[in-house]
Formats: C-alpha cells, structure tokens, sequence
C-alpha cells in the first residue's frame, strides 16, 4: 500500500506513554478523510520527552511532531501534518532538532530511522557492510581491527575488547561461545534495550563478527526479562537473520556457521555481572564464580567464552565497516570512539545522547537535558547504575570518560545518569542502595550477603539519630570491607554511591543541630 | 480445573519441547509458569527427575529468581517500579497510591484473588518515569490519577 510514510515508533518507552493509541488514530482518521497513509513502527529516536514522536516524511525529509497524544491525530490532521504543516506539537524536520543534531550517532546511526526488522532498510542504511568486510579477513585480521580501534567493554568494567576476543581466538579448545550480555538492570539505563528494539540486526550482526573472529559457532543473547519487546523483536529478528543465510551454516556464502539464540532471564540484577549470567545460562542459580579462571578461558558450560554487552557488540560492525583508524579518533584519552549516554530521573529531556567521551556531565544533563523536570535545583547526579556515585552539583564539569571518572572515585558505567533534583534525601538513597544489594545479593560471598544488611541497619540508626558519628565510622568500615573482599561489582561497588552521599551530601545523615552548613 | 494428571502432562510436554537445549532449566521454569500463571512445588520431583537434576537443585533455581513463583498470581498483576531513576521522578507517592488502593503490600496477592502488586527494580524506562508494568503492558509517565485510569 502506498501513501505517505509516517513514523510512530513501536519502542517500548514510546508504547510505555500510548504510541500504539497514536497509530491507531492515525491509521482511523486517514480512513475517515479518505486519504493513504502508510504507518511504519520504528524504534525511538532516543528524544523521550518527545515520545510518541510522530514523524512523516515530506520531500524536505522527516518531519517531527510530538509528545502526541490519540487527542492530538484530528488536529494534526487539520493542520496538514501529512505535508509537514505547521502544528503546536511540530518540530520541524527531525535531524535539525538540536538534541539529535548535537549527537554523533555511530552504535545508534539506524535506530528510530529504519524499520527495525527489515533488512532492506538495513542494507540501505550501512548494516552489514562490517559482516560483509569480516568474511574476507582471517580472524587473527579482525582481532586486530578490533584492538587497533581501541574499543572497550561498554557494561562498565572498560577491559579492551580486542584483548578479550585475543585470548579466546588463542585457544586451542574446539569449542567456544559468544555470549551476549543483554541483562541491563541498571536504573537510568536503556540503551542496550533500544538498540534491541530499534535494529536487532545490528546486534546480531557483531555477534557473528565476534564468532567469527575467535573460533565460536554459537552464541547466547541473554536479554533480563523485564524487556519483553527487546526479547520479541530479537527473537524475530534472529529467525529473519537465519532466513537470509546471515546466520546459520553458511554465512553469505563463507563456509562459516554461526548459530544464535535468544535466553532470558528472570528478575535476577546479579546476572548482569557475566559470571553468574554464565551460572544462568547454564540452568543454575546465578550465583558469582570466583575468578580465575577467566570466562575467556574457561566460560559458558567450562568453554573459552567471550562476553560482552550489546553496546560493546553493536560497536562492531561500524568497527569493520569504516576501519579501527576512523573510530579511534573519536574520543579521549584512552577512551576511544563513542559512548550512548543516557539522561534519565528528574530530567527536562530525558533520552539518549551519544557522543564522543570526554563530553562533560554538565553538557550532558544541561545542554541537552535541560536540568531538572521539576525545574527546581539540581542537587545530584548518579553515573553509571545503583553502583555508580552520586555525583555532586558542584562536580559537574567531570569528563565522561573511564579515566576521568575513575580518577574523581567515580565510575562511568553503562552511561546511565539519574538527575535529583533538591528534595532528594540522600541518607535514603544510601539506604537504597544497601537495601538494593541485601535483596540482589547472590548470597556466595560474605562481604556482599551480610555486608550489605549489616550497612542497612547502619543506615537506619543514623537517620534514626543514634550515635551517628560511630555509625557513620562503622559504615565506613563496612564500606571499606566490601570493597576490598566482595568477589563481584555488587558487593565491591555498593560503598560506591553510599560513600559518595556521606562524603558529599554529609547534611543529610548528620541531625541539624550538630552539622553546620559549610556555606 | 484441570486434573493433575492434566498438569502433569502438560508440564512433561514442556520438558520435552525443551529437551535438546543446553541449561534447559530456565526456559522450562518461563514456560512453565506462561502456561500455569506460576511454578507449582509439586512439579519438582518431575523437573527433577527429567533433567537429572536433585530436587534441591530445581528448587534452588526456583527460589533463586524473583520472577518464578510458587502460588497462583492475581487475575491481574502490578508490577512498580522502585528504583532510583524512578524514585528521583516520584515513584514514592504513586507507590502509596497503589498500596491504598489495591490494599497490598509489594509481594503480597489479595485474598479475593484480584490483584498482585509487585515492587520490581527498573524496567528500562527510566527517561518517562514513574512506570509500571500492569497486565504486561508498560506504562510510563504514571501518576495516581493515570493509574486509577489504566485499572479502570
């Protein structure tokens, strides 16, 4: 059917807010004026205060028109939407909106553009061209892409990627696997989840690159089950992929195989951390395992195993696709080519960024953010996840960069940021995030298990008033414990935000009295 | 009802449709509870016993996710989300909102079988917060008023 192509994105985060109402309107009141219009799910264009945007497209390209409602579709109607005409909602053509013409969109070129679960559209727009490349190069040749282009681990620990795949393309075992971590539990992020939902190609497509550059025929994508459009779209995808021969036993026609299948998982945040993905993967409780030996060594069910995150693994096709050289140059320091941050919490535009790193939180939550929703003060941003630090007003000129973060005792993460604005209550988030670790704990390491009760009791006999100066010392205490003898991220970074509220938000766990404002 | 033996039958069928997988356990347990709405403890010595698993180990498994339950879920169920990007948007208030409103604690199902309400920690949506996931449907942008809509 032909008619004019209007976009309204089937992104969970646009559904979450009525784009399914909104198409349907659409496609009614068309029938009703009689006139063609053709609707086409796309993912989200990461402007989520915008959500459900609306686009069409004109000769003059793509054209804006949100947060629309159902209500909104006879009035967009009315005021010639389907020519780009002019509308409250209307923001003009879609790439001059700041937010997305400010981005340098590598990982996230197609999505919110294309049609995710087409692969013409996919084509069309530069996917595959990395596969299409990787199958004329040796793995040892793709390894080294991969390494000279500086990309790292994009879950949060930063490891070098090329190190990683090197090490497993090293072993002589037959047998390997590539795992994909999709458990993104962190609060305040979304990327992984929209770039599933918005071009799941793209994920297979650096799947099947890894496979290929280390040995492994198989792969697992574990995505956290509270995602079941990213699992759907997937797993839809996947069937589509072997259809075409980009997956199976013979990829485009190289001799090489490489199966994929979808896993998910059920509610545990502790799976995120790959080895107890691993435990999961393989049925069990998805309990911590001690390390050495290395999943790269000895991984999903005792095989060399590469895991990485959906960011990491979307970051290869471009990899190949354009060179090592041309995505090493974006970036700072050691921390080369582009991160997808994302704005999140009390924020004015809350969505996906992503830029080149080194870019300041302030650029970030400010410029394109826009502060607080509220429009009250911002009191504190948290980077990375329950386990990054919350990072003070006063710090926001910090480079988003591993290093830079790193440097101020704070970790960079999934690029996740949660803005608070000044009623925030940092003794409660404190508390949070000890009572967070008590409930996710996977239970095999002490530090972790009782660690994270004993700090919740703490918690509450400082708010409660009682002794707070030795409870706080005992906290700090504990914090030390954690971090120094928890076996994963869970234990060892929970100290991360407590320690950063009572260091920086001190007020707030001290009673009035005995605490004087420092300004 | 169905007939235990039914039940039975039905969760054999699963095991089988799963049997070539490797660490089958958990799309068993997912399908399991699609099927039944939750994890009946009865199914264990059969899990057990067709996976060469110890009862032990498939009901570790079982207790270690917070997704699996072991008792009938309400006709419909509320999933909120807590955590903190939630939280810095105003989840706090829609909570107490629903608590009054469905009479239930987070975890807890109401005796006449109505609702569940579960506390759940980031469902990704965490530009267009508060959310919550009602009858599997996400809802972001959630306040009291708009919730009382979407039960309506």
């Amino acid at each position: 059917m032909s008619g004019v192509r209007v976009y309204v994105p089937c992104d969970a985060a646009a559904l979450s807010v009525g784009a399914d109402a909104v198409a349907a309107a659409i496609v009614e009141e068309a029938k009703r004026r009689d006139v063609a219009v053709k609707i086409i799910r796309n993912g989200s264009r990461g402007l989520l205060w915008l959500e459900p945007l609306v686009e069409v497209e004109t000769p003059k390209g793509r054209v804006a028109y949100g947060p629309a409602s159902a209500r909104d579709v006879p009035g967009l109607f009315e005021a010639d939407f389907l020519q780009g005409g002019a509308h409250r909602l209307g923001h003009g053509p879609t790439e001059e909106i700041p937010y997305l013409a400010g981005q340098k969109r590598l990982t996230f070129a197609r999505v919110g553009v294309i049609d995710p679960l087409s692969p013409e559209e996919y084509c069309a727009y530069g996917g595959h061209d990395g596969l299409v490349r990787a199958v004329k190069l040796s793995p040892e040749e793709i390894v080294a892409e991969v390494t000279q282009s500086g990309l790292r681990g994009r879950g949060g620990a930063g490891f070098p990627t090329g190190i990683k795949w090197k090490t497993v393309l090293e072993s002589p075992e037959q047998e390997k696997f590539i795992c994909c971590n999709a458990d993104e539990g962190d609060s305040g992020t979304f990327a992984d989840r929209m770039v599933m939902e918005g071009d799941p190609f793209l994920l297979i497509e650096g799947m099947t690159i890894a496979g290929m550059a280390v040995g492994a025929r198989h792969g697992f994508i574990y995505i956290r089950s509270e995602y079941p459009h990213a699992i759907a779209t997937m797993r839809d995808a996947v069937s589509r992929a072997y259809a075409l021969g980009w997956l199976g036993g013979d990829i485009l026609g190289s001799a090489r195989a490489f199966d994929l299948e979808v896993r998910v998982g059920a509610g545990a945040y502790v799976c995120g951390e790959e080895t107890a993905m691993l435990e999961s993967l393989e049925g069990k409780r998805g309990v911590v395992r001690a390390k050495p030996p290395l999943p790269a060594l000895e991984g999903l069910f005792g095989r060399p195993t590469v895991i990485n995150n959906v960011l990491t693994l979307t970051s290869v096709p471009i990899v190949l696709a354009k060179g090592a050289s041309f995505y090493r140059d974006f970036g700072a320091g050691k921390s080369h080519g582009t991160q997808p941050f994302q704005l999140a919490g009390n924020i004015a535009r809350g969505g996906l960024v992503e830029l080149a790193f080194g870019v300041s939180l302030d650029t970030l939550v400010n410029e394109f953010g826009g502060g607080t929703a509220s429009g009250r003060p911002l009191r504190a941003v948290q980077v990375g996840g329950p386990l990054g630090a919350y990072v003070p007003a006063e710090q926001l000129s910090l480079a988003a960069d591993y290093e830079s973060m790193a440097e101020a005792g704070a970790m960079l993460g999934h690029g996740g940021l949660v803005v608070f604005d000044d009623r925030v209550d940092m003794a409660k988030m404190a508390r949070f995030a000890m009572d967070f670790c008590a409930v996710e704990s996977c239970g095999k390491c002490t530090p972790c298990r009782i660690g994270s009760v004993r700090g919740r009791e703490a918690l509450d006999r400082i708010v409660a008033g009682e002794r707070v100066e030795a409870n706080l010392a005992l906290l700090d205490d504990l914090c030390t414990l954690m971090t120094d003898g928890s076996l994963c991220a869970l234990g060892g970074l929970t100290p991360l935000p407590v320690r950063s509220a009572t260091k920086y938000f001190r007020e707030d766990f001290v009673p009035a009295p005995a605490f004087e404002r420092a300004s | 009802m169905t007939s235990p033996i039914g039940e039975a039958g039905r969760v054999r069928a699963i095991v089988g449709a799963h049997r070539s997988l490797r660490g089958a356990l958990l799309p068993i347990l997912h399908d399991i509870q699609h099927e039944f709405g939750f994890v009946s403890p009865s199914h264990v010595p059969l899990l057990a016993d067709s996976l060469n698993l110890s009862q032990a180990e498939v009901h570790g498994v079982l207790s270690f996710y917070h997704d699996f339950r072991s008792r009938p879920p309400g006709r419909h169920v509320v999933k909120v989300c807590v955590a903190e990007a939630c939280q810095a948007r105003g989840c706090d208030d829609l909570v107490a909102h629903i608590k009054r409103r469905l009479k239930l604690d987070p975890g807890e199902t109401g005796a006449d079988g109505a609702f569940t309400l579960e506390a759940v920690y980031c469902l990704g949506n965490c530009a267009l917060g508060p959310s919550a996931e009602i009858d599997g449907a996400l809802h972001g942008r959630l306040d009291a008023q708009k919730f009382d809509e979407v039960l309506a």
